[in-house]
C-alpha cells in the first residue's frame, strides 16, 4: 500500500519498511490483547455489565500498536477521543483496571467516575479518554506546549477521527502548533466514517493528510491497517517532532469492524465493505501470517502468546464483574482540590 | 472651532497630562500637524490639528497635570478669523479645581431623576392555552413522535423551515426525531452537517439573518457547548444590537440533560445556563402534548429558541389531542394537578420525579399542587405566585446543579412576590452538586429521586 508524501519534507522511503522479529512478535500480543479485551467488552456491555456509551477499537489495533512501539512509552504523551481502551492497553495501564472503569467499579481507572470515555494515567503519560469531538487536538497541543516549555523531548501523540477533523479547533491548533514548532504528531485515524457519516459526506477534500498544508505541516497517508507502516511512519514523524521541527500529520486509512457504539445500526455500509476488510486487510491475520512466513515463531508459540491473552482478558473481566462498586462517599471526592 | 480641546484617550479617561507642546504661539498649522503631546498613566497620545490656522494662544502651560478632558488648550485661528468675543483666558481655563461646587449628592439626584432609575421591565402577558373543540379525539404518542410531528407540519407550512445537524438526514437522528423528514422534504431542506458545532450555528443563525427559520438539532446540548458563542453573541443579542432591525427567527433543539450511563461530559443540564441570556425563548416540555404544540409554537416565533428535550423522555407515551394545528402559548406554565397543602414546581424529566412523588403524597394525604413550568423564559412565575399564596409552600424538582438554578430562581421570585405568603422556606430537589459520575450507583445518587421529592414536601409541610 503507497504511502504518499504530501509536503516536500516528508522524505521517501522504502514503501515496505521491516520490523525485527521482537517488534513483529510485540506487536501481534498487543494487537491481539486489544482484540480480545474489546470481544470481551462487547459481551459485557450485551450482559448488562457495562453501560453507556461504549467505543470498540476492533479493526484499528494496528494504529495505536505500531504508533506506540516508536515512541518512548511512558515519556511521551498520548491523548485520544472516546475510542480509547486500545491506547491504554497498548500503553501499559493495567487491563484490570480498564475493564473494571468500564462497569464503574472502585478498582477502575477512575475509580469508577469516568466510565468508558474517560480513563487517564499519569504514570502512562495517557490524558485520555475525551467525549467531546476535537477536544483532544487542542489539548494535545497543550501538551506539546508543556514539553517545549520544559525543555523537555518528549513528544505529544495526539489522535482524532476522521469526522473530528472538520472541528474548527483541530485548525487553530494546526496553526499554533506549528507556530510555535511544538513537539505534537496528529495522528488522525481515519476509519471512513463518523458515526453513520462516510467521510465523502462530510469533508469537502478527503485527503486529510493535507490538511496541514497551508500551514506548512508536512502530513503523510499511511497504511492503518499494517503494523509496519504505522510504526515506521510514526517513527519518522515522532522524530520530526522530537528534533524541534514541530508538528507533523500521519493520516491512519484503518477501518473500524464493529458498529461506532455497542447501539448503531449499521445501515450506512454494505455488510461486504466490512466483511472485505475483515477477510483481506486484517492487521492481526497478516501479521500472523508474516510471522509464520518468516518464521519468527510456529503455530504453537503463537497459540501460546492467545493463551495468555486471554488469561489477561478473563482475569480482567473477572475482576471487572466481582470487584465492588465505590463507595457513596465517592460522590462528593475529586471535584476541586481541598486548600 | 478655533479652540483646541483636552482629547480623551479613552472611553474612561477624565482627566491628563500635557506634557509637551510641539507648537508655539505664532506657528502656522496644517491639518495632521502634530500640536501636542498628552499622557495619562495608561498611554500617550498625539494632538493633532484638523484645520489649518495660525497658533494664537497656548492655554494651557507645558507638564500640567490634571488636564480635564473638553478643557481649551489651545486657541488656533484660521487665516483672517477673529478671536472670539470673550474668549478663553489662560486664567479660565485652568484645570478645573477637583471639587466643583457644592451640590449635595441627595439634591443633584433629585435634579437628574432620570438619569439614576431605569425604567420598570415590561411585563411579559402569556396567553392562556387554546380551548379544545367539544370532543376531541386524544392520541397516544411519544415525545418523539410529537416532536417529528411538529417540525414535519411546519415544514409543509413554511418552506423557509429546514432543519440541519449531524445525522440528521440519511441516518434519521442520532435519536430518531428526524425520522423520515429527509424522505418528505429532500436533502435541500433536510441536511447533514460535518462535526463542527461552532460552525452551523453560525451559518444556521447567519441564514436566520437573511429571513430563513432553521431548526438547528444538536446531536445532544453537551456538543452545542462547541456553538454557545454564537447561540448567546450572535442569535440571542441581534435584535437589541440592531435597535430591533435584524432577527434570528430560528430554534436550537435537542436532548438536553442526563441520559443513562453516559458519565460527566455527556449528562449536563443546560436549563439555567440558557435561561440566564436575555433574547433568547427557552423551552423545556415534559409531556408529548407539550412537545408538540410547544415545538410548532417555537419555529413559528421570530425569535432565537433554545429547545430542550430529554432523551429519556423521548420514548414516553401520553396524549395528543387530535387537531389540524396544535400550537401552544410560549412562556405559560401549566397546573398540572391543583390542591391546597404544597405547590410542587418543576419541569422536563423533573416532571417525572414530582409526579411520581405527587402520586405517592396524595396518596398519604397530602393535596399536592404540581405546576410544570414548560417554558423556561418568559417564566410564568405568576401561576407560581398564584399557587404559592394558596398553599404557602413551594418545592422546586430540577436535575440541573442547585447554584443558580431555576428552583434558585423561583425561590427568589417567591421572596419578592409571595414572602408575606410562605409558611416555609421554598427548598429545592436538585442534581447533586458534582459532576454526573459513570457508576451505577453514584449516578442514582447523583440525581434528583423520587424520596427526596418526598422528603421536601414533608419538611416543607411539617410532616417530617
Ligand atoms: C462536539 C461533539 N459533537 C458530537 C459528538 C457526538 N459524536 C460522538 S462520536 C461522533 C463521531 C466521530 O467520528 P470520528 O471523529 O470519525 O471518530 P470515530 O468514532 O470514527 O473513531 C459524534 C458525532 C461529540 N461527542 N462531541
Ligand atoms: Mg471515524
Amino acid at each position: 500500500m503507497a504511502r504518499k508524501a504530501v509536503a516536500s519534507k516528508a522524505k521517501a522511503q522504502s514503501n515496505l519498511p521491516e520490523l525485527t522479529k521482537d517488534q513483529e512478535l510485540e506487536a501481534y500480543r498487543d494487537m491481539l490483547l486489544i482484540r480480545r479485551f474489546e470481544e470481551k467488552a462487547g459481551q459485557m456491555y450485551g450482559m448488562g455489565l457495562i453501560g453507556g456509551f461504549c467505543h470498540l477499537y476492533i479493526g484499528q489495533e494496528a494504529v495505536v500498536t505500531g504508533v506506540t512501539m516508536a515512541s518512548r512509552k511512558g515519556e511521551d504523551a498520548q491523548i485520544t477521543g472516546y475510542r480509547d481502551h486500545g491506547h491504554m492497553l497498548v500503553m501499559g495501564l493495567d487491563p484490570k483496571g480498564v475493564m473494571a472503569e468500564l462497569t464503574g467499579r472502585q478498582g477502575g481507572l477512575s475509580k469508577g467516575k469516568g466510565g468508558s470515555m474517560h480513563m487517564f494515567s499519569n504514570e502512562h503519560r495517557f490524558y485520555g479518554g475525551n467525549g467531546i469531538v476535537g477536544a483532544q487536538a487542542s489539548l494535545g497541543t497543550g501538551l506539546a506546549f508543556a514539553a517545549k516549555y520544559r525543555g523537555e523531548d518528549t513528544v505529544s501523540l495526539t489522535y482524532f477521527g476522521d469526522g473530528a477533523a472538520n472541528q474548527g479547533q483541530v485548525y487553530e491548533s494546526f496553526n499554533m502548533a506549528k507556530l510555535w514548532k511544538l513537539p505534537v504528531v496528529f495522528i488522525i485515524e481515519n476509519n471512513k466514517y463518523a458515526m453513520g457519516t462516510s467521510l465523502e459526506r462530510s469533508a469537502a477534500t478527503t485527503d486529510l493528510s493535507k490538511r496541514g498544508l497551508s500551514f506548512d505541516i508536512p502530513g503523510e497517508q499511511v497504511d492503518g491497517m499494517d503494523v509496519r507502516m504505522t510504526y515506521d511512519a510514526a517513527r519518522r514523524a515522532i522524530e520530526h517532532a522530537r528534533s524541534g521541527k514541530g508538528p507533523y500529520i500521519l493520516e491512519m486509512l484503518t477501518y473500524r469492524y464493529r458498529g461506532h457504539s455497542m447501539s448503531d445500526p449499521a445501515k450506512y455500509r454494505t455488510k461486504e465493505e466490512v466483511s472485505q476488510y475483515r477477510q483481506e486487510r486484517d492487521p492481526i491475520e497478516h501479521s500472523k501470517a508474516r510471522i509464520l512466513d518468516l518464521k519468527y515463531a510456529t503455530e504453537e508459540d503463537l497459540k501460546t502468546i492467545e493463551t495468555e491473552v486471554r488469561a489477561i482478558v478473563t482475569e480482567a473481566a473477572d475482576f471487572a464483574t466481582n470487584d465492588p462498586e465505590p463507595d457513596a462517599s465517592e460522590l462528593w471526592t475529586d471535584i476541586t482540590i481541598p486548600a | 472651532m478655533p479652540n483646541i480641546l483636552m482629547p480623551a484617550l479613552s472611553p474612561t479617561m477624565e482627566e491628563g497630562k500635557l506634557a509637551k507642546w510641539l507648537v508655539k504661539e505664532g506657528d502656522t498649522v496644517n491639518p495632521g500637524d502634530v500640536l501636542a503631546e498628552i499622557e495619562t498613566d495608561k498611554a500617550t497620545m498625539e494632538v493633532e490639528s484638523v484645520d489649518s490656522g495660525v497658533v494664537k494662544q497656548l492655554l494651557v502651560a507645558e507638564g500640567t497635570e490634571g488636564v480635564k478632558v473638553n478643557t481649551p488648550i489651545a486657541l488656533v485661528l484660521a487665516e483672517g478669523e477673529e478671536a472670539p468675543a470673550g474668549g478663553p483666558s489662560p486664567a479660565e481655563t485652568a484645570p478645573e479645581p477637583a471639587e466643583a461646587p457644592a451640590v449635595p449628592a441627595e439634591k443633584a439626584a433629585e435634579a437628574a431623576p432620570s438619569a439614576a432609575a431605569a425604567p420598570a421591565a415590561p411585563k411579559f402577558e402569556a396567553a392562556a392555552d387554546p380551548d379544545l373543540p367539544e370532543g376531541v379525539e386524544m392520541v397516544e404518542m411519544t415525545v418523539r413522535q410529537a416532536l417529528n410531528e411538529a417540525m414535519a407540519e411546519e415544514m409543509r407550512r413554511d418552506k423557509d423551515v429546514f432543519v440541519m445537524g449531524e445525522e440528521v438526514a440519511e441516518y434519521q437522528g442520532a435519536y430518531k426525531v428526524t425520522q423520515g423528514l429527509l424522505q418528505e422534504f429532500g436533502k435541500e431542506r433536510v441536511i447533514d452537517t460535518p462535526i463542527t458545532e461552532h460552525g452551523f450555528a453560525g451559518l444556521a443563525t447567519g441564514a436566520a439573518f437573511a429571513g430563513l427559520k432553521p431548526i438547528v438539532e444538536f446531536m445532544t446540548w453537551n456538543f452545542a457547548m462547541q456553538a454557545i458563542d454564537q447561540i448567546i453573541n450572535s442569535a440571542a443579542k441581534q435584535l437589541y444590537m440592531s435597535g430591533g432591525q435584524v432577527t434570528a427567527p430560528m430554534v436550537f433543539r435537542g436532548p438536553n440533560g442526563a441520559a443513562a450511563r453516559v458519565a460527566a461530559q455527556h449528562s449536563q443540564d443546560y436549563s439555567a445556563w440558557y435561561s440566564h441570556i436575555p433574547g433568547l425563548t427557552v423551552i423545556a416540555p415534559y409531556s408529548a402534548a407539550d412537545a408538540k404544540g410547544l415545538l410548532k409554537a417555537a419555529i413559528r416565533s421570530p425569535n432565537p429558541v433554545v429547545f430542550l428535550e430529554n432523551e429519556i423522555l423521548y420514548g414516553s407515551t401520553s396524549e395528543v389531542p387530535k387537531v389540524d394545528d396544535y400550537v401552544l402559548p410560549i412562556g405559560k406554565a401549566r397546573v398540572a394537578r391543583k390542591g391546597n397543602d404544597v405547590t410542587i414546581v418543576s419541569f422536563s424529566m423533573g416532571m417525572r420525579y414530582a409526579t411520581q412523588a405527587t402520586e405517592k403524597l396524595v396518596a398519604a394525604g397530602v393535596d399536592v399542587e404540581l405546576i410544570d413550568l414548560r417554558t423556561l423564559r418568559p417564566l410564568d412565575i405568576d401561576t407560581v405566585v398564584e399557587s404559592v399564596k394558596k398553599t404557602g409552600r413551594c418545592v422546586t424538582v430540577e436535575e440541573g446543579w442547585p447554584q443558580g438554578g431555576i428552583g434558585a430562581e423561583i425561590a427568589s421570585r417567591l421572596m419578592e412576590h409571595a414572602f408575606d405568603y410562605l409558611d416555609a422556606p421554598v427548598t429545592r430537589v436538585t442534581g447533586k452538586d458534582v459532576p454526573m459520575p459513570y457508576a451505577a450507583n453514584l449516578e442514582k445518587l447523583a440525581l434528583p429521586s423520587v424520596d427526596e421529592v418526598i422528603a421536601a414536601v414533608n419538611a416543607v409541610t411539617y410532616r417530617s
